[in-house]
C-alpha cells in the first residue's frame, strides 16, 4: 500500500445523503475475478445513461469539479459489505472520503484498502460544501499525522477520530498483510513451539 | 479466575498481542472455494508472494455447481469461469484442490469435518459465513471477508479483536420428534436474528450433550443466523470417537498427545461468560419460519405472532416480511400447502439427516404435486447413502437424490425455487429472494421437510411419528 502523505486537493462533492453500496458499484459488477478496473464503474448508473454516455448533469462528469477528495452526503457507504465498494473510489483515484456519518463495514473495508474516511460534524461539512460550490477551485488539505483536516480558503480545521493502529498503517503504507508479515519471525518462531 | 473454551483455544494462537493493536491470530486451517477466493489469489500475485502454507488450505467447488451430470462441463458460464479459476488458482499456488469430480468434493462445511480436517483446538477460517460448523467440534472457526482471505493466504494469520462470550446453555430431554434443527431455530426465534451480534457463542446442557456431532454442527452452523461471530461446543467422547480414523485424523502416538490436549478443552467451573441464557428442551417443539429472517419462527402447532404484539418500529418491516410470503398476521401454518422440499445445504445434508429422513419415508410415496429435492452435503455422503440402499427408498418414494453441492441454499446455479412457490428447506436463510427471485422458503428440520414431502402440507411430523 502506498505511504499517505499530507494531502492538499481539490474536491469532488455529492451533496447526498445514505449514498449507498448499490449507488457506488451496482451488483451487476460483482461477477468479476479481479479487483482492477472497479473505478470506471464507480457511481455507474448516475455517471452514464443507458447507453454509455457520460450524463452531464453528474458532478463527475463535470471537469470543473476534480481531485483526490470525495465530499459526500451523511451515511455513506451504507447497504452490503461489498468491499467491492472501497475497490472502485480507490481504482477511480480517491484518498480520502469525508462525510458526516459513514456505514461501520464500509469504513473498515476502506482502511484496509488504503481510503481514508474522514467523519465531520455536520456543520463542517456544510462548510466544505458552502466553499466548494462558491468556488470550486477551493481545497482542502488533510494532515493524518495530525489528524485535521483544513479549508485551505478559510483557514478553518477540523480535529478527526482514527484508530491508531489504522492510522499507522496509512501514515508507514502498511495494510493488515504488511503489517503481519513485519512479524513473520514471529509467526515462524510460534509454529515451531507448538 | 478460569477461562472460557473460546479464551484457551484463542490465547494458544496469539502470535502477538499488544496493547492498542488487534491480535496476531494464528490460523491453523483455511477452508476456500470458488466464489470469494479470486480476487484474493490476484492479490498475492498482484504482490508478488506465494501461499505462505499452501499445506494449511484446502479447496472445493461447491457454491455454483449444478448438482446434476456433474461429469459434464459446467452449462452456465460463470460459474463454470469460476470453477475453471479455482482448479488453475489452487494449482499455481500449491493448494489441494477437491474439484468436481473429486470423491471429496461437497460443501465446504461438509467434507472439512468428514475428513477428520476439522479438529478440536483448532482454528479455522474460510470466505463463507457458515464457517462457524466446524465449531461443533470445538474450535474457533468464523467466516471472513476476501480481504482477509488474501490476508490468510499470505500470512497464515489474521489481525483479530478478541471476541465477547456468550454461553447459552440447553438442558433437559427433547421430545420425540425434535432435533438438532429445532433447537437452533427455537434459540433464534427467542434472541432474534441480531441478539447474538459480536460473540462468540458456546452451546452446552445435558440436551446439547446428547446430540450427535452431525447435530452439533447443525447448531453451530446457524450461530451466524443470530448475529454470532461464531458457535463452539466442548469436545468430549462423541467428538473425540467421529474424529477417530478419519483421513486426516491424527494416528498412533499423534493421536494420543492430540487427545490428550482435547481432553482440557472446556470452560473452566469459574470462567466468566459475558452473557448467558438457558433453555428448557422441553419447551421445544418441532419449528418452522414463517417470515423472511431465521429469527420469525414459531413451533409447528403457533399461530403466527401478531402485527399488534411487534414493537411499533418494526410493523412496517413484519408486514413487508407477511406480505412477501403471502400469510396473513395470527393465522396458523399447519395446513399449508407446499410446492418444493428442499433437503440440503451445509445445515442438514450429512449422512445423518439422509438416514432420518430415509427411515421416515420408507414405504410412504410424496404428495402429488410437490417437488422434491434431496441434495447431498458431499461425494462421500452420497456414496454412502448409496451403499446404504438409502437411493433406493428415496426413489421409490419420488424424492431425486441430486450430487452434492450448496444449489438451492442459495440458488447460485439453476436449482431455484420459482417465484410465488413456497419450499420447505433444510438450509439456513429465508432471506427474500435467498432460493430464487421471489421464493418463498420456510425453514424446518430434516423430519419436517419429510413430513411435508409426503403430505404436501405443512403438519406436525410428531403425529406421523408411531
Ligand atoms: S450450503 Fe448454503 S450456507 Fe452452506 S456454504 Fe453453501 S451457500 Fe453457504
Amino acid at each position: 500500500m502506498k505511504k499517505f502523505e499530507k494531502l492538499t486537493s481539490q474536491v469532488v462533492p455529492l451533496p447526498i445523503e445514505n449514498i449507498d453500496t448499490d449507488q457506488i458499484i451496482p451488483a451487476r459488477f460483482l461477477k468479476a475475478t479481479t479487483r482492477e478496473g472497479f473505478g470506471d464503474n464507480l457511481f455507474r448508473d448516475w455517471r452514464f445513461d443507458s447507453n454509455n454516455q457520460p450524463k452531464a448533469d453528474f458532478v463527475m462528469n463535470n471537469p470543473t469539479y476534480r481531485g483526490k477528495i470525495l465530499v459526500a452526503g451523511k451515511n455513506f457507504g451504507c447497504g452490503s459489505s461489498r468491499e467491492h465498494a472501497a475497490w472502485a473510489i480507490q481504482d477511480y483515484g480517491f484518498d480520502v472520503v469525508i462525510s458526516s456519518f459513514f456505514a461501520d463495514i464500509f469504513k473498515g473495508n476502506a482502511l484496509n484498502n488504503g481510503v481514508l474516511p474522514i467523519q465531520v460534524t455536520d456543520e463542517f461539512l456544510q462548510q466544505i460544501f458552502n466553499v466548494v460550490f462558491a468556488n470550486p477551485q477551493a481545497s482542502l488539505t488533510v494532515d493524518l499525522e495530525a489528524q485535521t483536516v483544513r479549508i485551505d480558503e478559510t483557514g478553518e480545521s477540523y480535529t478527526f477520530e482514527i484508530n491508531p493502529y489504522k492510522k499507522s498503517c496509512l501514515i508507514n503504507g502498511y495494510d493488515d498483510i504488511d503489517f503481519i508479515l513485519s512479524h513473520k519471525h514471529l509467526i515462524e518462531e510460534f509454529e515451531k513451539n507448538r | 479466575m478460569g477461562k472460557t473454551l473460546v479464551e484457551k483455544i484463542w490465547d494458544a494462537h496469539v502470535v502477538k498481542r499488544e496493547e492498542g493493536f488487534p491480535d496476531i491470530l494464528y490460523i491453523d486451517t483455511h477452508l476456500i472455494h470458488e466464489v470469494t477466493s479470486p480476487q484474493a489469489f490476484d492479490g498475492l500475485r498482484k504482490r508478488g508472494l506465494p501461499v505462505f502454507r499452501p499445506q494449511q488450505t484446502v479447496a472445493t467447488a461447491d457454491h455454483n455447481v449444478p448438482t446434476l451430470n456433474q461429469h459434464l462441463p459446467i452449462q452456465e458460464e460463470l460459474s463454470r469461469y469460476q470453477v475453471d479459476m479455482l482448479t488453475k488458482n489452487t494449482k499455481e499456488f500449491g493448494i489441494e484442490l477437491y474439484g468436481l469430480g473429486h470423491p471429496y468434493q461437497g460443501i465446504v462445511h461438509v467434507i472439512g469435518p468428514e475428513l477428520g480436517i476439522t479438529q478440536p483446538g483448532k482454528t479455522m477460517v474460510c470466505g463463507d459465513s457458515h464457517t462457524s460448523t466446524h465449531g461443533a467440534f470445538g474450535a474457533i472457526a468464523f467466516g471472513i471477508g476476501t480481504s482477509q482471505v488474501e490476508q490468510v493466504f499470505a500470512t497464515q494469520c489474521l489481525l483479530q479483536q478478541k471476541p465477547k462470550t456468550m454461553k447459552i446453555e440447553v438442558n433437559g430431554k427433547l421430545a420425540k420428534g425434535v432435533g438438532a434443527k429445532d433447537i437452533i431455530l427455537y434459540i433464534i426465534s427467542k434472541i432474534s436474528a441480531a441478539g447474538g451480534t459480536g460473540y462468540f457463542v458456546e452451546y452446552a446442557g445435558s440436551a446439547i450433550r446428547s446430540l450427535s456431532m452431525e447435530g452439533r454442527m447443525t447448531i453451530c452452523n446457524m450461530s451466524i443466523e443470530m448475529g454470532a461471530r461464531g458457535g463452539l461446543i466442548a469436545p468430549d467422547q462423541t467428538t473425540f470417537d467421529y474424529v477417530y480414523g478419519r483421513e486426516f485424523a491424527p494416528k498412533g502416538e499423534e493421536w494420543d498427545k492430540a487427545l490428550a490436549y482435547w481432553k482440557t478443552l472446556y470452560s473452566d467451573e469459574d470462567a466468566q461468560f459475558d452473557a448467558v441464557l438457558e433453555y428448557d428442551a422441553a419447551d421445544i417443539q418441532p419449528m418452522i419460519t414463517y417470515g423472511t429472517n431465521p429469527g420469525m419462527g414459531i413451533g409447528i402447532t403457533e399461530p403466527i405472532p401478531a402485527t399488534t404484539a411487534q414493537p411499533e418500529s418494526e410493523r412496517p418491516s413484519y408486514e413487508k416480511a407477511l406480505n412477501y410470503m403471502g400469510f396473513q398476521d395470527s393465522e396458523p401454518l399447519l395446513g399449508k400447502p407446499v410446492d418444493y422440499v428442499f433437503i440440503g445445504s451445509c445445515t442438514n445434508s450429512r449422512i445423518e439427516d439422509l438416514r432420518e429422513v430415509a427411515s421416515f419415508v420408507q414405504g410412504k410415496k410424496k404428495a402429488e404435486g410437490v417437488e422434491v429435492w434431496i441434495v447431498p452435503g458431499s461425494k462421500q455422503v452420497e456414496a454412502q447413502a448409496k451403499k446404504e440402499g438409502i437411493d433406493k427408498i428415496f426413489e421409490e418414494a419420488g424424492f431425486m437424490l441430486r450430487e452434492p453441492g450448496c444449489s438451492a441454499c442459495l440458488g447460485m446455479n439453476e436449482d431455484k425455487i420459482p417465484a410465488g412457490k413456497y419450499c420447505v428447506s433444510t438450509s439456513n436463510r429465508n432471506f427474500e429472494g435467498r432460493q430464487g427471485p421471489n421464493a418463498r422458503t420456510m425453514l424446518a428440520s430434516p423430519l419436517t421437510a419429510a413430513a411435508a414431502a409426503v403430505t404436501g402440507r405443512i403438519v406436525d411430523v410428531r403425529e406421523l411419528l408411531n
